[in-house]
């Protein structure tokens, strides 16, 4: 079943600003999803759209096959939404904010208590649950949100940047609660400036800029295309001085040199030719996340586009 | 009404009440003692120099309407700053993004502005009574003005809560408009007072202002004589009412300074 349909998903602001241009995008259901493209792209335009945050200019959204023009209830009550900015009451305590979003989509106080009980434990926030919104640090406003989301149990979590400014144990700790859900049976559609963590989450993937989709594929298909990748080597001196028949080479400085490596090649010929010249490699990293590579690449292309078109 | 509605109802208004009861100093103790100033001010020191009015102590004849000043401001602003501070937060995005109707987004905000208002009422009442033998004549007439009344001032707060796009935006109808109608709508003057002070002309627009209506509509279930027709009276505040239903309604749904 498709858990998101959209179809000709057009929006201009008052003012003229085109954010949309026909966006047509689905997401099956028990996905794991990835929303990417650059800051204005349309992205959260896009989500603002089927969480009837911001209305649209035309086209259709279908949640889990309910249109958000003719089916509104059972649509929202499909969705959960952890948006990029902190959008709680400051001054309400977590276990007010979490039981009152439950109260909005119907859930019965008694419920929502023990649910609310259920997600702020989960999300390690059971301690602070009579502290004031106000009162938490970063990475518990994000996760504040999450459970916020999950209260009235949705089928799809949409989530806009949720792991924007936590530091690396939180996210970690994130990313796992977010596989566990999504493995328990919630579609999840992600949009994040992280790449590698699209990457490693992500099974489908869209790519939206200037209010189009310019890629959707799955995550494997578009890692496939990518057929040179480059591989930082640490040495202990001579980067200056080394060129590798077949291959294109880069000295940063007398210690780092940079090679770019075909996929079908692998790695055998460059170790050779080190090992040939008594250079000894200290450490190896690849230069930049895959994802990254492709994504910049797609958004300059089509950017290019635009421009020749203009 | 759904059970699914009935609770985000419920949701919303005890949201609405928990907000108030938090900031109870802010919120409940001023007019308490700003009620007091007035009684102990035109009252006492300035009543008994002005005299009975039809037949009541000037005490007795200001107390109905100090009650419906502090009902009118409190539920006016209890509605237009919980609104506004929502959208400013961007928490009132809980409840867009949820299956919440309109109406029960109304009822739910309103239903708030009442409670404080209904609080106050009582509040300000058992103030008086340390300076005045309350009487009441009507019952009935009493609550169905309160309500109708508290009704109508959290609607117009709440009107003003979504066009609002400042902190300033919620003090300017307050300011300019309401006190100057409250103070208009004879709540320290009976209408025989105005003949001496007014001609024709400005009595005229002054018994077209709501307010007058309805103080003395409240002033009829105190001491049981107005100046003014009571069923006429409840008739405006009914249409009123629903004239401002309608505004809120469609205000929200075509999601006017909340949806872009």
């Amino acid at each position: 079943m498709k858990a998101l349909d959209i179809k000709g998903l057009a929006k201009t602001y008052k003012g003229g600003v085109q954010a949309l241009k026909g966006v047509d995008l689905t997401v099956e259901e028990g996905d794991f999803f990835a929303l990417l493209g650059p800051n204005g792209a349309g992205k959260s335009t896009a989500i603002g759209i089927i969480s009837s945050l911001v209305n649209k200019s035309s086209g259709s959204v279908k949640v889990f096959g309910h249109d958000l023009a003719t089916d509104i209830v059972n649509a929202k009550s499909c969705i959960g939404l952890v948006p990029q900015e902190f959008n709680f009451n400051q001054f309400e305590t977590l276990f007010q904010i979490v039981v009152n979003q439950a109260g909005y989509y119907g859930v019965p106080r008694s419920i929502a208590k023990e649910r609310a009980e259920k997600y702020l434990k989960q999300l390690d926030l059971w301690d602070k649950r009579n502290s004031a919104g106000r009162e938490l640090s970063g990475g518990m406003k994000r996760r504040l949100m999450i459970a916020r989301a999950l209260m009235h149990e949705p089928r799809m979590l949409i989530l806009d940047e949720p792991t924007a400014g936590v530091d690396i144990e939180v996210r970690r700790s994130m990313w796992t609660f977010l596989k566990k859900i999504n493995e328990e049976g919630i579609t999840i559609i992600l949009t994040t400036h992280y790449l590698e963590e699209a990457e490693m989450l992500c099974r489908n993937i869209a790519i939206i800029d200037e209010g189009q989709i310019v890629k959707n594929t799955s995550m494997k298909a578009l890692l496939a295309t990518l057929n040179v990748e480059t591989y930082v080597f640490d040495i202990a001196s001579g980067a200056n001085k080394i060129s590798i028949e077949g291959f294109e080479t880069r000295a940063n400085d007398d210690q780092t040199l940079e090679v770019d490596v075909l996929k079908k090649g692998g790695l055998n010929p460059v170790f050779e030719e080190l090992s040939k010249r008594n250079i000894q490699v200290m450490s190896m990293r690849n230069k930049s996340n895959r994802l990254e590579e492709l994504f910049v690449r797609l958004v300059e292309a089509n950017q290019a586009k635009g421009t020749t078109n203009e | 009404m759904s059970n699914r509605n009935m609770t985000a109802l419920y949701t919303i208004w005890i949201k609405e009440c928990t907000r108030f009861l938090r900031i109870w100093v802010q919120t409940l103790v001023p007019p308490a003692i700003t009620m007091s100033l007035y009684f102990v001010i035109f009252g006492k020191l300035m009543g008994d120099r002005i005299g009975p009015i039809d037949g009541s102590s000037y005490m007795e004849f200001i107390v109905p309407g100090l009650i419906m000043m502090a009902v009118i401001t409190s539920s006016y602003s209890n509605v237009s700053s919980s609104f506004f501070s929502a959208k400013f937060q961007r928490n009132v995005e809980e409840i867009l993004v949820a299956p919440v109707p309109t109406w029960v987004v109304i009822m739910g905000f309103v239903g708030g502005g009442v409670a404080r208002a209904s609080i106050i009422g009582v509040v300000v009442i058992f103030v008086s009574m340390f300076f005045v033998d309350i009487k009441i004549a009507h019952y009935a007439v009493i609550i169905v003005t309160t309500l109708l009344t508290s009704i109508l001032f959290a609607t117009a707060g709440l009107i003003n809560g979504i066009y609002a796009k400042s902190f300033d935006d919620i003090s300017i109808i307050p300011t300019f408009v309401l006190t100057p109608l409250t103070y208009l709508g004879g709540v320290f003057y009976s209408a025989s007072m105005l003949e001496k002070v007014f001609n024709d002309f400005w009595q005229g627009v002054i018994q077209i202002n709501p307010i007058y209506h309805m103080v003395n509509a409240f002033r009829y279930g105190f001491l049981g004589s107005a100046d003014v027709n009571i069923i006429l009276a409840l008739s405006m505040l009914v249409g009123l009412n629903v004239l401002l239903f309608a505004v809120a309604y469609r205000l929200l749904s075509t999601g006017t300074g909340i949806r872009t």
